[in-house]
């Protein structure tokens, strides 16, 4: 348990790999090493996440005015549909457990990889085909996905856009986080180092577990539904397309039936980390170590009850509809459950607030802005005003970008000395997160406003009594870009030129932090035995004496 | 066999008595089923399904397709635990089996409580 | 002492947990389950929404093929079985008769398949066709249905074909042996769960009298 490593004799995971060359492209390409794998997913989503970005600043600037501002009305039906695709398939769903999943959760439980390391590389080179594949879509000719991410029966059968393509994209990014979430399941049940018990495991570690179960229960659904518009594009099958006979609220529900469950995918492992991170700054265990463990696992369990909370206007039966709503309102209840016993954990703490606590101050209260309001919406009666407007889009880009978004670059900030050695400028990063915190309701709030107004959703133009709220949406999404450029030059500036970080800057005390920064190959030089809490600061002075 | 068994479903503070997940005891687990039980269950999957077979060409109105189901469960049964040898796995391998099957049948209700009440 | 084997197990530097295979096996499985789940709701929603048309169009499946098929599926999964019960006690002979046998029962199965498919093709019964299209809403889904669910099964036949053959060659080199034969099992899980959709894609489709 102490760490006795001196690190300028051991070698780091970048001086020793799996493959024959332990530098170089193929080195990389090739690695079963789960480390080097998250930093190839971080590198990758990253680039995605930037495109996705793109789109949305690109969208936002055609919204600035009414009418065509830069761009004709199939052009933008394409932005907003691959903005969509790419920012949940390619970033949200894999972002936090694929990046930061692959790298800690084997250290948290002291392993030395994944139980299937190859599985894991070979679930990244899926994610990378699955990626190509959408790319593809873009470039050749029959014009890009049109139909929004959620390709809705019946203009899906029939729009003329290279959707087959796009959607079984789509199926194979379902593979990749199928593969992750197997390999993460069996690796918490037959890796954890000796005296790792189930109620030592990291919060981190139990978010991903919670997970990676809906990543395996979940994802074949939208796979088979996949498949089946497919079938139906291709060989004319009758299935969903009312004109044979098929009942396109069905399709609704197959889509959500994973779609819902996914939400949970993007969100419960960015609350796994708040919980890592607030410990950590405020110097004092977690309270309800217990009552957050179990809510990741009612949260993924609820998750399945209430997908229908989306077609409250689809024209189902009323009686789903009020069991819908109901359902819809016991999520809360999990979720609130994380947010008072974080808050309960700052209370009397020693808190230090770093960059990475500062994310996540901004992530409670964007989180519980998108939270509260998602009560607005899951409730039957207000959901028939506002279903399909901008305040729906405001109350998930709360969520997801103001929730995991944020926690994505939390969770980076965080361990970034850890999985590079090195560390970045604080000052700037600091101001990261405010200007961060500024531009995002700059950007999302007034779209609360249009939404109870009336604006609906994936409107090309707009009335002009919206022109106001929507140049302000506008000028907040320029902010964001020039803050996203801002935070991410930082970290790349870090990673080339950063000063070397202390082996535990910030005093965390979980397992991770108990090995060298960067670690090295097999990640512990000997495999730690587990006596403590997962967040018993005692053991701090130990591991100072130790080094 | 039994300490593993503990091991995934202690769900206590206490300490572990047997941490050492990342070794399994035994690597090859040969708990070999003797032939004649695998021809049993063959023999059973066969009779059943002549006796489905025989039971859809009668009439008994909203009961076939009760019957038939009741069959097919009844054989996958028989498949999964001799077969696939899940009685002879450890408990948490039950728990998932029941974990996705609860999964699955949650989804059936509640998408039929729409359907049903159209 | 727990302690000291692990670091034994270390220095070994090969990992090997026959039950973590497995789980890993079974939890991909479970995938398979709810991905054929999928399937069966959009089945049981149409069933429940054209109940008599869907009668109809069972009639014309034939029985008889069906049933025989699932004879086949089901002596196959016990010849898979038998097969690594053989090897467990180490009859290598055995084990691979069993394999080949299962292989070729496999194979038997496309084979009634192929005719299958090909008689209703014949009919003008076919996705798209003249003929379909001139079918009732509920027929249209039940064929629908019909083609997508065996077709994907039957994908699901090939593959194992696949997976079992180059399993067979493994056993033949004597790089599956008895003390190390948890890719065997984990091939056989695969074949069980093809045998366990058919199960119930049989009475589903074929008994509906």
């Amino acid at each position: 348990m102490v760490n006795g490593i001196d690190s300028a004799k051991t070698k780091s995971f970048y001086e020793e790999g799996t493959t024959k060359k332990s530098s170089g492209l193929a080195s990389w390409l090739f690695s079963t090493d789960h480390k080097r794998i998250g930093l190839m997913y971080l590198v990758t989503i990253s680039v995605f996440f930037c495109v996705g970005a793109i789109f949305g600043i690109l969208m936002r600037l055609e919204l600035m005015s009414p009418g065509e501002t830069i761009m004709k009305a199939e052009t933008y039906n394409s932005f907003f549909t691959l903005h969509g695709v790419i920012m949940i398939f390619l970033f949200i769903i894999p972002g936090i457990p694929a990046v930061f999943g692959n790298f800690f959760l084997p250290l948290q439980i002291g392993a030395k990889d994944v139980a299937f390391p190859r599985i894991n590389l070979l679930s990244y080179w899926i994610y990378i085909i699955g990626a190509s594949l959408v790319l593809l879509s873009l470039l050749i000719p029959g014009g890009a996905i049109d139909t929004g991410w959620t390709f809705y029966i019946p203009y899906s059968v029939r729009s003329g856009s290279n959707i087959s393509l796009a959607i079984f994209a789509a199926f194979v990014l379902g593979f990749s986080s199928i593969l992750t979430g197997l390999n993460f399941i069996t690796t918490v049940h037959r890796m954890r180092a000796p005296g790792m018990t189930w109620f030592r495991m990291p919060l981190f570690v139990w978010a991903t577990y919670a997970t990676a179960w809906i990543q395996i229960i979940a994802t074949p659904v939208i796979a088979i539904t996949i498949l089946l518009v497919i079938l139906e594009r291709f060989f004319g099958v009758g299935i969903f397309d009312p004109a044979l006979g098929g009942d396109p609220i069905l399709f609704q529900h197959m889509f959500w039936i994973y779609s819902h469950p996914a939400v949970y995918i993007m969100i419960l492992p960015a609350m796994g980390v708040v919980s890592e991170i607030i410990p950590t700054f405020a110097r004092r265990t977690i309270f309800g170590y217990k009552a957050i463990a179990m809510s990741s696992l009612a949260i993924a369990f609820v998750g399945y009850l209430v997908w229908a909370h989306h077609m409250f206007t689809s024209g189902m039966s009323d009686t789903a509809r009020w069991i819908f709503s109901l359902l819809t309102f016991i999520v809360a209840l999990p979720s609130g459950v994380k947010v008072f016993n974080w808050v309960a954990t700052m209370y009397k703490g020693s808190i230090d607030p770093k960059p990475p606590f500062l994310w996540v101050m901004s992530f409670i209260v964007l989180f519980s802005i998108g939270g509260l309001t998602g009560l607005v919406v899951g409730s039957l009666a207000t959901d028939i005003h506002l279903h399909d407007t901008y305040f729906v889009v405001a109350h998930f880009h709360y969520v997801m970008f103001g929730g995991t978004g944020t926690i994505f670059f939390a969770a980076l900030y965080y361990w970034f000395p850890k999985m590079f050695g090195k560390m970045y400028n604080i000052k700037v990063a600091s101001l990261g997160v405010l200007f961060f915190f500024i531009s995002f309701n700059l950007l999302y709030f007034p779209k609360f406003i249009l939404g109870y107004m009336g604006m609906p959703r994936r409107y090309y133009d707009y009335l002009p009594q919206f022109a106001d709220l929507q140049l302000i949406s506008t000028i907040g999404s320029w902010l964001m870009g020039l803050t996203l450029i801002l935070i991410i030059t930082n970290i790349v500036s870090a990673i080339i030129k950063g000063k070397k970080s202390e082996e535990n800057p910030w005093g965390g005390v979980t397992l991770e932090w108990h090995t060298s920064s960067p670690p090295p190959l097999e990640n512990f030089e000997v495999i730690p035995e587990v006596k403590h809490e997962p967040y018993d600061f005692s053991q701090l002075e130990e591991m100072k004496h130790g080094s | 066999m039994n300490l593993n068994l503990n091991h995934n479903l202690n769900l206590n503070h206490s300490l572990n008595l047997d941490p050492n997940l990342n070794l399994n005891l035994d690597h090859t687990q040969n708990h070999s089923t003797p032939y004649g039980v695998y021809i049993l269950v063959w023999l059973g999957l066969l009779t059943l399904t002549a006796i489905t077979v025989t039971v859809a060409g009668i009439d008994l109105g909203n009961y076939t397709l009760f019957i038939a189901l009741t069959i097919a469960a009844i054989k996958s049964y028989l498949v999964i635990t001799i077969f696939m040898h899940i009685k002879y796995e450890e408990a948490i391998f039950k728990v998932f089996l029941l974990v996705s099957g609860m999964t699955l049948l949650i989804i059936f209700v509640l998408t039929f409580v729409d359907f049903s009440y159209r | 002492m727990a302690h000291n084997e692990h670091t034994a197990a270390t220095e070994q530097h090969v990992h090997r947990d026959d039950v973590g295979a497995r789980m890993g096996m079974w939890l991909f499985l479970f995938t398979e389950i709810l991905l054929f789940g999928g399937m069966f709701l959009v089945y049981a929603v149409y069933r429940y929404q054209y109940p008599d048309q869907f009668l109809l169009a069972g009639m014309e499946l034939n029985t008889t093929i069906g049933a025989i098929n699932t004879i086949i599926l089901i002596t196959s999964s016990l010849t898979v079985a038998l097969s690594i019960a053989a090897l467990q006690k180490d009859n290598k002979f055995l084990s691979i008769l069993m394999l080949v046998i299962t292989i070729f029962f496999a194979f038997l199965f496309m084979v009634n398949k192929y005719f299958e498919w090909t008689a209703k093709i014949d009919h003008g019964i076919y996705p798209g066709s003249e003929q379909m299209l001139e079918k009732q809403n509920g027929e249209i889904l039940f064929f629908g249905l019909y083609y997508i669910m065996t077709g994907l099964h039957g994908l699901h036949i090939i593959i194992g074909i696949v997976i079992l053959s180059v399993i067979l060659m493994f056993i033949v080199k004597d790089k599956i042996t008895s003390t190390n034969l948890v890719k065997l099992e984990n091939s056989g899980l695969y074949w069980h769960l093809v045998d366990l959709i058919w199960i119930f894609l049989f009475p589903l489709f074929y008994l509906i009298q």
